[in-house]
């Protein structure tokens, strides 16, 4: 029997501790971050003084269940109420409180500093994937769940970063000031790396602020952790910390690539391109809720397959997926997506499942929408 | 007072039992009929809502998706969530006010028997439309039992409102209930009964029917918003029009944070009585008791934003809600040291309810420790919204609400009943929830510290192992309550006569009438010294 539990907890802390073994795992790391560092040491500084109370209040418990138990012809006593010792229980336990409130609010006004940083990163919480723009420097993209259906349904096997892995992480580097611009899309998220010890939760209509500095590169990986819809399970936060100077490197290349995509939207496009980049497109954005064939989980997520939407005129098939739907989780992607990947997505979902209408929408139909908005 | 005025040895058919069939139950208001029914009723949720749990820790014993699809995992987690916080929890302590109360203090009934027939009745009528919303189309409210907006607005299933109307049935229910509770302990105490002399069982209820009160209307509030956000064009929780979702969760957790201790303070004072009387020595402090309970109360009120330390509150609201939160340690230590010291140098025994008294001490205290560390704002950063707080929540309510109410229902089974519960069941009973509930829920520290999110229905590789044992301790728990069916099943149907007192160091007027306790008692107010 489990009779001293946080004794128990501590001692298998000790056993543990360090082992390579991560699945029995039964601490929080220390992190990568001075914050983190800080974080940590309040964790083990407030446990082991619950476990030194713990210590003191079920000794005196297990010492009366053993001794003062009436077979062992234990005859009660009558005392009750003591002032001395009942002022000492109440001081005693607020004198220790305010011990521990000294160095969590250091570091509390600590967390809060994100003033001066080098690098801004508007996170942007979407159902069910996140969102990264880099200010003032032109490079934003999505980061989707990249583990395989397959490995979420038991069909494969599941690798070591199974359901912590995504498309494209948040790049870094090291040993700069980032501060996080945290907002959200939809419905409530939180934006989570806990070898950063940055947890902020993700607003739709406002913007939180966070901040951390990264002392070593590598791979961080988090979750997404406020309930926000079906998928919440599904949207982890990958974040690689590369040195500056790879991280420079690949910020130039990023920068390259939204240069090249802006020319794609003046392309001729043809179907087959369309479809097949429309195809790629669907199973990252749409297929959480549309599902793989387009049957969708009425009634919450209409199907596609031979719906009236992607049977019916192509102008309001684009507007419905550009505008999204008001009041339902469909949400408006036109602020979401490319202007090539939006009328390759709306050209693969008229052409997939048999829904064969063999009609296009090209991406300057869509930057002609998008103009006809600005206006 | 006039409502007291003696009413024995009349020739009124009724007063001397129960109507017949099934009518007795529809139309009572007698307060033991009435508790029983509660209690009943309770127990059905807690079966209901635990079987819910079962269908998550099915989900969760392996990494990936087995059994259930996330969008009824989420159902899942929702229902199980407003079932056991409303449906068993609540209705079990309303159902031991009812029984208790009137004998403890020596009335003949409840203050307001009729009202307090409705407010039962409205109960199965809540209940039946919450769970009707799982058979709906689009599904039953899958957004937590916090429904967070706009994923409980916007965003949520058709059936919310049908949620929101049941969750209105419910707090009109509990506000009514807490009104008898607080006409019953004001004006029908016996004679010489003076407010220092009730049993802390009273206090406590008095004080959780002042929290029901001022918070039940806050709850009824906040869903009223949401009906309004959702079907009448208003932005309460919406920043497009001008709301805040963030407004939301305030008014939630101002509801919702003395709703915890609202859970937990009938517990505290039936310990209160269970542990002095398996003692046989007097409660160490009951003044410091009565106080300390008070000052939970209080504090309950300024410090709901600890549960929303992530939300982006400025940092000195932040620092405020810390240190408020801290202070709940002391009058909460005060309620330990006085338990602890209440049973140094008695003369113990371990009955059931005592073994279940002991646990709940033990198990609370770890959930407070848990408490206390989640209060420090920098280390919540790190907990809020893992396993972790997953855990400390579960153990402060399985041991604390569910272990407090199955130390009462042993405690007080005799004299419902007139039988003495079969004590080497009642022991195997305590035993194997004790081991079940600390197999579910200490893992989920280890989990939750290791960086596993709540509520997510599939997980990362690193989490199986605990995950694992955690399922095989909650099927553990949960199959050992059917077990307490039976017991208490076989209690009523018979068992050794119980004796009007049959704990030699129980304290109260409960234990002067004979058990069963007659269909009405104190018709005639007792005398208390």
């Amino acid at each position: 029997m489990m009779r001293h539990p946080p004794v128990w907890m501590g001692l298998l802390l000790w056993t543990v501790f360090g082992q390579a073994n991560a699945a029995w795992t039964v601490n929080m790391a220390p992190g990568a971050t001075e914050v983190s560092n800080a974080v940590f040491d309040l964790h083990m500084t407030i446990f082991w003084i619950c476990v030194i109370i713990g210590i003191v209040v079920f000794g005196a418990m297990f010492w009366s269940m053993v001794v003062h138990r009436r077979s062992t012809g234990q005859q009660a006593a009558h005392f009750h109420e003591h002032t001395w010792v009942e002022i000492m229980w109440t001081v005693v336990p607020f004198l220790i409180l305010v011990a521990m409130a000294i160095p969590a609010t250091k570091t509390l006004i600590d967390i809060y500093d994100a003033s001066e940083s080098d690098i801004d990163i508007q996170v942007t919480g979407y159902q069910w994937k996140w969102h990264y723009k880099y200010l003032g420097q032109d490079v934003e993209f999505f980061s989707n769940l990249a583990t395989p259906a397959d490995q979420i349904h038991n069909k494969a096997p599941k690798d070591e970063h199974y359901l912590l892995e995504v498309d494209q992480p948040l790049v870094l580097p090291v040993g700069a000031k980032v501060r996080f611009l945290v907002t959200a899309a939809d419905v409530i998220h939180s934006w989570w790396v806990p070898a950063f010890a940055v947890k902020r939760d993700a607003i739709p209509g406002f913007v939180n602020e966070a901040w951390t500095r990264i002392e070593k590169p590598g791979i961080y990986r988090g979750q997404c952790t406020e309930l926000c819809g079906k998928d919440h399970g599904f949207m982890p936060v990958v974040v690689e910390v590369k040195s500056k100077a790879d991280y420079d490197t690949w910020l130039g290349e990023r920068q390259a690539e939204a240069a090249k995509l802006k020319e794609l939207t003046s392309k001729e496009w043809t179907l087959e391109e369309l479809v097949e980049r429309g195809d790629k497109v669907y199973h990252t954005t749409c297929v959480a809720c549309h599902q793989a064939e387009g049957q969708g989980l009425p009634p919450m997520f209409p199907a596609l397959k031979g719906s009236k939407i992607a049977t019916g005129p192509k102008e309001d098939h684009l507007g419905i997926v550009f505008h999204g739907k008001p009041g339902t989780a469909m949400a408006a992607f036109g602020k979401q997506l490319s202007e090539v990947d939006i009328a390759a997505v709306v050209t693969y979902e008229r052409n997939a499942w048999g829904n064969n209408k063999g009609d296009m929408v090209t991406p300057k139909d869509v930057l002609a929408l998008k103009q006809a908005e600005a206006q | 007072m006039s409502a007291v005025i003696d009413d024995h040895g009349h020739g009124h058919e009724h007063a001397h039992g129960p109507a017949k069939g099934l009518m007795r139950w529809v139309l009572t208001t007698n307060h033991k009929d009435i508790g029983t029914m509660y209690l009943w009723f309770a127990f059905i949720m807690f079966l209901l809502g635990g079987s819910f749990a079962m269908v998550i820790r099915a989900e969760l014993f392996q990494p990936g998706l087995q059994i259930v699809e996330p969008a009824f995992f989420n159902q899942m987690t929702t229902m199980h969530g407003l079932i056991m916080v409303f449906g068993a929890v609540m209705p079990a302590f309303v159902g031991l006010a009812n029984w208790m109360i009137p004998l403890m203090i020596g009335a003949p009934d409840m203050a307001l028997p009729r009202m307090n027939n409705f407010s039962f009745w409205l109960l199965p009528a809540a209940f039946l439309l919450l769970v009707s919303t799982l058979f709906s189309p689009g599904g039953g409210p899958n957004f937590g039992w916090t429904f967070y907006a706009p994923l409980s607005t916007t965003y949520a299933p058709a059936s919310v409102t049908f949620f929101i109307f049941a969750i209105h049935l419910m707090g009109i229910s509990s506000i009514m209930g807490a009104i008898n509770v607080i006409a019953t302990i004001l004006n029908l105490r016996a004679p010489g009964m003076t407010l220092m002399k009730m049993p802390l069982f009273v206090w406590t209820w008095l004080i959780t029917a002042f929290l029901l009160i001022a918070v039940m209307p806050v709850l009824a509030g906040v869903v009223t918003m949401m009906l309004m956000d959702i079907h009448f064009g208003t932005s309460f929780f919406s920043a497009a029009g001008g709301g805040d979702p963030v407004l939301f969760q305030h008014v939630f957790w101002f509801f919702g944070h003395p709703e915890v201790y609202i859970m937990i303070l009938p517990a505290f004072g039936a310990v209160s009585s269970i542990i002095p009387a398996f003692s046989r020595k007097p409660l160490f402090g009951y003044t410091s008791m009565v106080y300390a309970t008070g000052a939970i109360a209080f504090l309950s009120f300024i410090v709901w934003a600890h549960h929303m330390f992530v939300v982006g509150i400025p940092v000195v609201g932040e620092l405020f809600f810390m240190y408020a939160t801290m202070l709940i340690a002391v009058p909460t230590g005060v309620k330990v040291f006085n338990w602890v010291s209440t049973m140094w140098e008695g003369s113990l025994t371990f009955e059931t309810p005592m073994l279940f008294a002991i646990a709940f001490v033990i198990l609370f205290t770890i959930g407070g420790f848990s408490g206390l560390m989640l209060a420090i704002a920098p280390a919540d950063f790190q907990y809020h919204d893992t396993y972790f707080v997953v855990a400390h929540f579960h153990y402060v309510l399985v041991p604390g609400a569910i272990f407090g109410i199955f130390a009462s229902a042993y405690y007080w089974l005799p004299k419902w009943t007139g039988h003495m519960y079969d004590e080497t069941l009642g022991k195997l009973h305590f035993w194997l929830s004790f081991i079940g509930m600390n197999m579910a829920f200490f893992p989920m520290h280890f989990v939750g510290l290791a960086g596993m999110p709540r509520r997510i229905p599939d997980y990362n590789l690193q989490f199986a192992d605990f995950n694992m044992v955690s399922s095989i301790g909650a099927f553990m728990f949960g199959a050992t309550q059917i077990f307490f069916l039976f017991i208490v099943i076989k209690c009523i149907r018979g068992g050794a006569p119980a004796p009007a007192k049959p704990w030699d160091g129980a304290e109260g007027l409960e234990w002067s009438v004979p058990s069963p306790a007659p269909y009405h008692t104190f018709q005639t107010p007792p005398d208390v010294k």
